[in-house]
């Protein structure tokens, strides 16, 4: 990966080179991530853990901005990477492009820095500006949302004209209107008020309608394009799923909002509302894990049938994590979110580590995996090598890191039920009944093995590394 | 498949449009909602106030920043099923009554610390935001912090916005678990507009959540599980 920064296999394409740029500081964020993650887990087990040093309020919010962060990296880079393929024209601005990630890693480089160094201000308005925005999520200071709002109007600009000049695929045209909503919502984000309810409800605008449904539908042209690019997949019958994937995820999705109305003092119609749409958010996660798997076996069926032999997929570890995208969205984001989003069950689970296990899975199935594949993809364009196929190191860091977040998955849902039980039907909410619950030793015990898997997790996370790193190099030298 | 069109299940175009107008049928019925939900959401007044305590009900969803002066309750309703949030007699905030200006002002230094402070990422708000301490929603009714409760005894103060702005400036000198609040610089001004800000949200209409939060008061009476 990073000896593929002058000596690459792009022939000058410049898009691709500046996608790599952004893989690079994706996959460093990540790391950041998962060791934020850990200080934050060891907390729980040792309460004394860096007390009044590193807080655990600290350390959560790097590793949940972290990982938005990482992950709006490897996407933008993503759409660098893809465009040339999908548009047959080279990006239209790629110096603006450039100066637009110098900008964005400065930004977070200092943004990075408040955080860890400041941590939290005085109550006024200049922290609000200058340090944290204290909103989950969003806390990046106000001058980062103006300064991420430009970045991402440089990208579109050049995604958008790139696009005009080009071969507009279907693909390339669920992405632009896609971008343009997912880059439109993050300004519902960017106000003060006093008013907790109506902070929430616009803050859920960017958090919901990004995650359960911007971001999704970006995920189903991702998968779109890696599907034609690794498995020479029809384009028709791609494109096809697509736009019924975008119905049925928007469909869904964009009411399925009404699932986090339900307690911070809105209207009791959005108990239906929501129930009825965040029931049907799953419908389409099923869709995209048929299709994948279908347009695979179909694929590797008519290879077998031309008498090839070996695996139909040009990029093995790419295909690898791609498939474990369409398994994992389907089971973090569908299933474990299902579990929770009725309103009868949701007003004892809401706000309990229940939410902490469906986020994890979540942000990993339906995200993290098909990042990484795009990440393999890149690597294997760098190197310029025809094949590139899975060895021990990709084989250990798919295995563990999903293992890993799997396993956090099932200790969160263990104690999130002991909190739903314990603190909420039980005990009914309150000081006294959270701390009742928090230490019941099947609680500690969920956190323990938490932990636990989290170590797993990042040792999956260091093969990967060393995998990206190395594994171009070997395709180089095997092709040979 | 474009050109032949064999069926209209494998139309690109057919499945194209479809998605047009799902997407920007669903985008409509959102917003229009989202004019009724914002305005069903926006903070009453005073007048509002005085209608809430005189009819035994919340009158706005989100009453207005006076509310700091009434005392609040949270009881079952028969009609709704859930336990709902009661406006009741005038109560002295920090010794006095607040004007409307005056508890506007301490509501939003109260908001802006909340945010500066991050409380968010240990605790939930309205259950949302992190889990590694207790939600907030309706802490300002908690039994802890009543008179005869642990949080407000350990403090030494008579009045529960006195015990928890107290608690608020030295965390970490009251210990209640061995998992603490950190000491987060939160000045005696900025602890009044945080105390402000919790019995705010603490009238706010959640539709019923927490469920069941009486029952920690139920509990506590009994004497509980506060022993350890």
């Amino acid at each position: 990966m990073l000896t593929s920064i002058k000596t690459n296999s792009f022939e000058g394409n410049k898009s691709r080179e500046l996608a790599m740029m952004y893989f690079r500081v994706a996959i460093i964020l990540f790391g950041a991530q998962l060791l934020m993650g850990l200080i934050a887990a060891i907390q729980f087990i040792v309460p004394g853990f860096l007390f009044e040093l590193f807080d655990f309020s600290v350390a959560r919010m790097v590793h949940i901005n972290a990982l938005v962060v990482w992950m709006l990296y490897a996407m933008i880079g993503s759409v660098y990477y893809l465009m040339p393929d999908e548009t047959g024209v080279e990006t239209v601005h790629i110096g603006l492009g450039k100066l637009a990630f110098w900008i964005l890693t400065a930004a977070v480089t200092v943004v990075v820095l408040v955080y860890i160094l400041v941590q939290v201000g005085p109550g006024t308005e200049s922290t609000i500006w200058l340090i944290n925005e204290g909103r989950e999520y969003l806390e990046a200071p106000r001058w980062a949302d103006i300064g991420i709002v430009v970045v991402v109007l440089v990208f579109y600009w050049n995604v958008f004209t790139t696009f005009m000049k080009g071969r507009r695929t279907g693909i390339m045209m669920v992405l632009v209107a896609d971008l343009m909503a997912l880059a439109g919502l993050y300004l519902a984000g960017m106000f003060f008020t006093d008013n907790i309810s109506m902070d929430q409800y616009w803050w859920w605008w960017v958090i919901h309608l990004w995650v359960e449904a911007t971001w999704e539908v970006f995920v189903g042209a991702l998968a779109a394009y890696a599907l034609i690019k690794l498995l020479n997949a029809k384009r028709e019958i791609v494109e096809m799923w697509l736009w019924i994937e975008v119905l049925m995820l928007f469909g869904s999705g964009i009411l399925g909002l009404g699932h986090h109305y339900f307690w911070i003092g809105t209207p009791e119609y959005w108990w239906e509302i929501g129930a009825l749409f965040s029931a049907l958010e799953p419908v389409p996660l099923v869709a995209m894990f048929v299709h994948v798997l279908y347009d695979w076996g179909k694929e590797q069926g008519a290879a077998k049938a031309r008498g090839e032999k070996g695996a139909v997929a040009k990029n093995t570890p790419a295909m690898g994590w791609i498939v474990m995208n369409a398994f994992g969205n389907f089971l973090g984001a569908g299933i474990w979110g299902f579990f929770h989003t009725l309103p009868q069950v949701n007003i004892y689970t809401h706000g309990t580590q229940f939410t902490a296990a469906h986020g994890h899975l979540a942000f990993f199935g339906a995200y993290a995996t098909i990042l990484i594949g795009m990440m393999y993809i890149g690597i294997q364009g760098a190197y310029g090598t025809e094949r590139m196929k899975s060895n021990f190191k990709s084989k250990m860091a798919l295995i563990l890191i999903s293992f890993g977040v799997m396993g956090m998955t099932v200790a969160l849902t263990v104690a999130g039920y002991e909190q739903v039980l314990i603190e909420r039907a039980e005990l009914g909410a309150g000081w006294n009944a959270f701390f009742t619950a928090q230490e019941m030793p099947w609680y500690i015990q969920a956190q323990l093995w938490r932990t636990i898997m989290g170590v797993v997790t990042f040792v999956g996370f260091v093969y990967l590394v060393w995998d990206l790193l190395t594994i171009g190099k070997k395709a180089q030298q095997e092709a040979v | 498949m474009e050109n032949e069109n064999l069926s209209v299940w494998t139309s690109v175009p057919f499945w194209r449009r479809s998605a047009a107008w799902v997407t920007g049928f669903a985008s409509m019925l959102l917003i229009w909602l989202t004019f009724d939900s914002v305005g069903q959401i926006t903070m009453g007044n005073d007048a509002d106030l005085q209608q809430s305590a005189k009819e035994k009900r919340v009158v706005k969803r989100v009453p207005g920043p006076t509310v700091i002066n009434y005392t609040i309750g949270y009881e079952m309703s028969a009609k709704r099923g859930h336990e709902v949030p009661t406006i009741g007699a005038k109560q002295l905030f920090f010794g006095k009554e607040w004007s409307e200006e005056e508890a506007a002002d301490l509501l939003h230094l109260g908001k802006l610390t909340s945010q500066a402070k991050n409380c968010m990422n240990c605790h939930t708000l309205l259950g949302n935001g992190a889990y590694y301490a207790p939600d907030l929603t309706k802490s300002w009714l908690d039994p802890a912090w009543q008179a005869g409760g642990p949080l407000q005894g350990m403090t030494g103060k008579s009045t529960v916005e006195e015990a928890m702005a107290e608690f608020l400036q030295h965390p970490s000198q009251y210990p209640t678990h061995a998992r603490m609040m950190p000491n987060l610089g939160i000045t005696a001004d900025e602890a009044k507009g945080l105390v402000a800000f919790l019995k705010h949200m603490s009238s706010i209409d959640t539709n019923g959540f927490p469920r069941n939060f009486s029952k920690t008061v139920e509990q506590f009476k009994r004497g509980g599980s506060n022993a350890h």
